[in-house]
């Protein structure tokens, strides 16, 4: 075998006095870190296995652990970084391309800090929520360009869209079961159902257990076509096309055989333990027009009744392909920005390809309302959202509601350890095996997602109160409430904001 | 009578009702001095196999078996909670209750020749150490399951 040139990433380190081996971290650890030396009667650690995912630190029930950066040092060198050297060595030792998973971790510039709130002083009041009533009701879908009335007989002549009312503009992101555990998407559709959210099946299809949370669904149709079929699309509340996804634009998916067990292969309609290959384009989408044959295809399919979703990946000409994906009929357009996250992608892929999802929703924005179609279509971002301050930005940046997908995983345990294609979650999120999965209880889970959506619509109704606003409605694409810091002339220029003190 | 019920879907076998249940029942009800000083005894064991598992304690059984067989009355029911205890003074080791128990919870303690310490739902709390414990709620304490 290759001896390996990588050191530890990470220091186990173990307090002696402290630790009373009782193995709760030899058992908890998904990457076999910890084992237990019955001979000398000693806990010990593999430290070249850790993922710093702190399960056991967690656990351990005298505070006996630490997890520590390895502090070797490599000679200092700007270009060759430790990361880039070993990146090196990982390809020489096994002539792959590097699998990660989770977000973007490279310091590329965030935006949302870069852009500040504004509040009422004087010149008008600000409102307090927790007296004043305060909306947040959001609906999404298409609205008509006008509306006519028969004024003889009082009646719409304008014939209505479908329209999806969320309590929140918070949404769980597309994570396929699969890739994450059926207990995760219970939690996530049961806090969605409870939050008045909705829950996005990703591609990998919706289990029967979860039919009965539909009308909180929006499930995904994708390039794999997996566990599409009629009873799919009925039972949902929304129905999504992914185009893309910001942590890998432009490529397929693979779900590995080992994952596709009886269950997940029932639920993905194809054989148990095949791999599920998701190729990178849809092969009956070359064109705007194609995409917009499949957009009518899925509308006929379920009679007009739930607005159709576009997602794709923002990439340079997110704006174009936007406009494009409203003209071709779509109801709901999903963008999904260069820090989304993955259970697997290629490192080198979900580090560099795609834009930050900032600029392109103020493009995508901008676009839409000067070709007169923003109304035809709601806007939904997604990568990287970390509170409800990013939220209220996106928002007065032109976005409808966004999309959460790490910070709902962060909320049930996971720990950002960027593991997630490994298939060894020591949270038992990101995997399907039963041993693990069982640590995700959706009494648990869902109780954590409800409480993260409770307190960032307290704090949105807080924030708008500050800017004296009474309705979220009042907020969307109300760019005069943003101001940008330490922006150049350009940057300000594609956000459509102002500089702070002008 | 409440009870403590276990809920293997959700039980993750991490083992730390095990871990409270030897603190709650050692003198200093510390978890470093009541595994490296005191020779405190869990009285809930995790059976597991393979992805299955389930914290196993006495069931504190209406009808209990140990009781009826219990040849010196070390094994008794307390008339009032209904929590059946032992009384290790009592106790010969003649080991019935062991071959008795239809759960397989009881156990014996050759060296002092009397069965081991078993659950006594922690008289001392409002909810048993095992039960308040639990990180993936697989332990609950209720009337009924």
């Amino acid at each position: 075998m290759l001896k390996t040139y990588l050191p530890a990433r990470f220091i186990v380190e173990r307090n002696a006095s402290r630790c009373i081996q009782c193995q709760v971290c030899v058992r908890q650890c998904g990457f076999d870190v910890h084992y237990y030396d019955e001979e000398d009667d000693e806990v010990r650690a593999r430290d070249e296995r850790c993922v710093a995912c702190h399960r056991c630190v967690v656990f351990c029930p005298t505070n006996a652990l630490t997890i520590r950066k390895n502090p070797l040092d490599y000679r200092e060198n700007f270009n060759w970084r430790g990361e880039a050297i070993e990146d090196i060595i990982k390809q020489s030792e096994t002539g792959g391309i590097l699998l990660t998973g989770m977000g973007n971790d490279k310091s590329y510039p965030i935006y949302w800090d870069k852009l500040v709130l504004n509040a009422s002083q004087v010149t008008n009041p600000s409102i307090d929520p927790l007296r004043e009533p305060m909306e947040l009701r959001t609906y999404l879908g298409r609205r008509p360009d006008k509306v006519e009335v028969d004024w003889e007989t009082g009646k719409l002549n304008t014939r209505l869209t479908p329209l999806v009312p969320l309590e929140v503009p918070v949404m769980f992101s597309a994570i396929s079961y699969g890739a994450i555990s059926l207990n995760v998407h219970e939690s996530l559709a049961r806090a969605a159902s409870e939050a008045g959210t909705l829950w996005n099946t990703g591609e990998g299809g919706l289990h029967k257990k979860l039919y009965k949370y539909g009308s909180n669904t929006i499930v995904q149709v994708a390039s794999g076509r997996f566990g599409v079929h009629p009873g799919y699309l009925d039972a949902a509340r929304v129905v999504e096309i992914k185009i893309g996804q910001g942590a890998k634009p432009g490529i397929g998916g693979h779900l590995p055989g080992e994952k596709v067990s009886a269950e997940v292969a029932a639920t993905r309609m194809i054989p148990m333990g095949t791999d599920a290959l998701s190729p990178a384009p849809h092969h009956d989408i070359y064109s705007i027009e194609d995409l917009s044959q499949l957009i009518y295809a899925l509308k006929e399919a379920t009679n007009y009744t739930k607005p159709v979703s576009v997602k794709i990946a923002a990439v340079h000409n997110a704006a174009a392909i936007a406009s494009g994906i409203v003209r071709a009929g779509a109801d709901i357009v999903a963008i999904d920005g260069i820090r989304g996250a993955t259970g697997a992608a290629p490192k080198i892929i979900r580090d560099n390809v795609g834009i930050p999802i900032e600029l392109a929703l103020a493009s995508v924005d901008q676009r839409l309302r000067e070709e007169g179609i923003r109304n035809q279509a709601s806007v939904v971002v997604a990568g990287g959202i970390r509170n409800s301050a990013d939220v209220v930005k996106a928002i007065a940046l032109g976005a409808d509601a966004v999309y959460i997908g790490t910070a709902a995983l962060i909320s049930i345990g996971c720990h950002v350890c960027q593991a997630c294609y490994t298939g060894r979650c020591s949270w038992g999120i990101a995997t399907t095996d039963s041993y693990l999965a069982k640590r995700i209880n959706p009494d648990i889970a869902s109780h954590r997602l409800v409480n993260l959506l409770r307190a960032w619509s307290h704090e949105i109704k807080e924030m708008l109160g500050g800017m004296g606003v009474n309705a979220l409605e009042s907020l969307r694409g109300n760019r005069l409430h943003l101001r940008g810091v330490g922006l150049t002339d350009t940057e300000l220029e594609i956000l459509g904001v102002r500089m702070a003190g002008s | 009578m409440k009870r403590v019920y276990p809920r293997e879907e959700v039980c993750i076998g991490c083992r730390l009702c095990e871990v409270h249940c030897k603190v709650e029942h050692s003198r200093s009800k510390d978890v470093v001095k009541a595994f490296k000083r005191e020779q405190s005894v869990a009285r809930v064991r995790v059976q597991e196999n393979g992805p299955l598992s389930f914290a196993l304690q006495c069931r504190h059984c209406p009808e209990p078996y140990c009781v009826y067989s219990c040849l010196t009355g070390a094994m008794h029911r307390d008339p009032g909670s209904g929590v059946v205890k032992h009384d290790p003074d009592r106790c010969v080791g003649c080991w019935t209750c062991v071959l008795v128990c239809p759960f397989g919870v009881l156990v014996r303690d050759v060296a002092n020749h009397r069965i081991g310490p078993k659950c006594d739902l922690c008289p001392d709390r409002a909810v048993p150490a095992c039960v308040a414990n639990c990180p993936n709620e697989a332990l609950v304490y209720a009337e009924e399951a």
